[in-house]
């Protein structure tokens, strides 16, 4: 890929950042390309270097943060007529509350969203608890029944007790892949948000 | 590594790679790359939050008939570079004591 195939391809995958500072950003890369061209690489290999567009992409979206790619998704285009802005003002009765109940239920989708995922692993915690609380249960239970003398079942109370110790280590590691699971789920839930606000397809993007 | 803290020491890194001399994107990343790897879009992050915060002051020359961005320390960005090593001392002895358990486990 040549360099302007990157910057061109940058533009078009960051058209919901503000516009200085993706022109900033581009910059920067074609910067870093011309420099590493300088010490001998070839555009390609510059390029190359740099990262794949996707990796790139997905970076910088990590890394800018959601209130700024809302803010440059709702701010208009062109300066509004005169007639426009009154209308604006006259219908704001109408159109403000409608606009705080959309984002309202958005947001609300959003965290019940979150909440199921970290009540899976809560649940997830509680069996693993369970188990423990089971173990030791089962343990009492044996020493007890070893007390009064009755060793058959005394014998079968110890090895269920120390079946049950035994599955509580293994839901360990089970507890330790959920709590993986919902932190990656819960990172691309916001990296899927973040993309609804950048990218080709949105009605800022204009073909340059 | 945690992220609060790696954000903090990358921030100190930058800085220090223009603490002698003013330096350009690209030479800070090769600077830099023997003691800690940093991708493009972390640098440029790194170096506008540093600008903001005054720690740094950017100018733009020409190069081989380019403009390059050049990036010069401030009193500010000696000054947090000055805290870091304060600091440094107290993560030293937080380290000593958290290994002393282990080797005394």
């Amino acid at each position: 890929m040549t360099k302007n195939e990157f910057l061109q391809g940058l533009r078009k995958s960051l058209t919901g950042l503000p516009a200085d500072d993706l022109e900033e950003r581009l910059a920067f890369y074609a910067e870093m390309i011309d420099d590493r061209v300088e010490e001998g690489m070839t555009e390609e290999q510059a390029v190359a270097e740099t990262g794949t567009l996707e990796e790139v992409t997905e970076r910088i979206i990590s890394e800018t943060p959601l209130k700024t790619l809302v803010k440059e998704r709702v701010k208009p285009r062109r300066r509004l007529k005169g007639w426009e802005t009154a209308l604006l003002i006259i219908g704001s009765p109408v159109w403000f509350p409608l606009l705080i109940a959309a984002l309202a239920v958005l947001f609300a989708l959003l965290i019940s969203f979150y909440a199921a995922i970290w009540s899976v692993v809560i649940a997830v915690f509680a069996v693993g608890a369970a188990l423990a609380v089971s173990a030791v249960g089962c343990f009492c239970g044996a020493g007890a029944l070893a007390l009064t003398r009755r060793w058959a079942k005394a014998g079968v109370c110890l090895a269920a007790s120390l079946i049950l110790a035994g599955l509580s280590i293994l839901w360990f590691f089970v507890c330790k892949g959920a709590v993986k699971a919902a932190a990656w789920l819960t990172k691309r839930t916001l990296f899927g948000v973040k993309s609804l606000f950048v990218g080709p397809g949105n009605k800022n993007s204009k073909s340059k | 590594m945690d992220i609060q803290l790696k954000r903090g020491l990358l921030d100190v890194c930058v800085l220090a790679a223009i603490k002698n001399e003013d330096s350009y994107g690209y030479k800070m990343l090769k600077d830099m790359k023997p003691y800690v790897e940093m991708s493009e879009s972390t640098l440029y992050t790194i170096l506008k939050r540093l600008e903001t915060a005054e720690m740094l002051t950017v100018r733009s020359a020409e190069h081989g008939g380019r403009l390059r961005k050049y990036y010069h320390i401030t009193r500010a960005g000696l000054n947090r570079i000055e805290e870091f090593r304060g600091d440094w001392k107290e993560i030293v002895a937080i380290y000593r004591f958290v290994t002393r358990e282990e080797a005394g486990q």
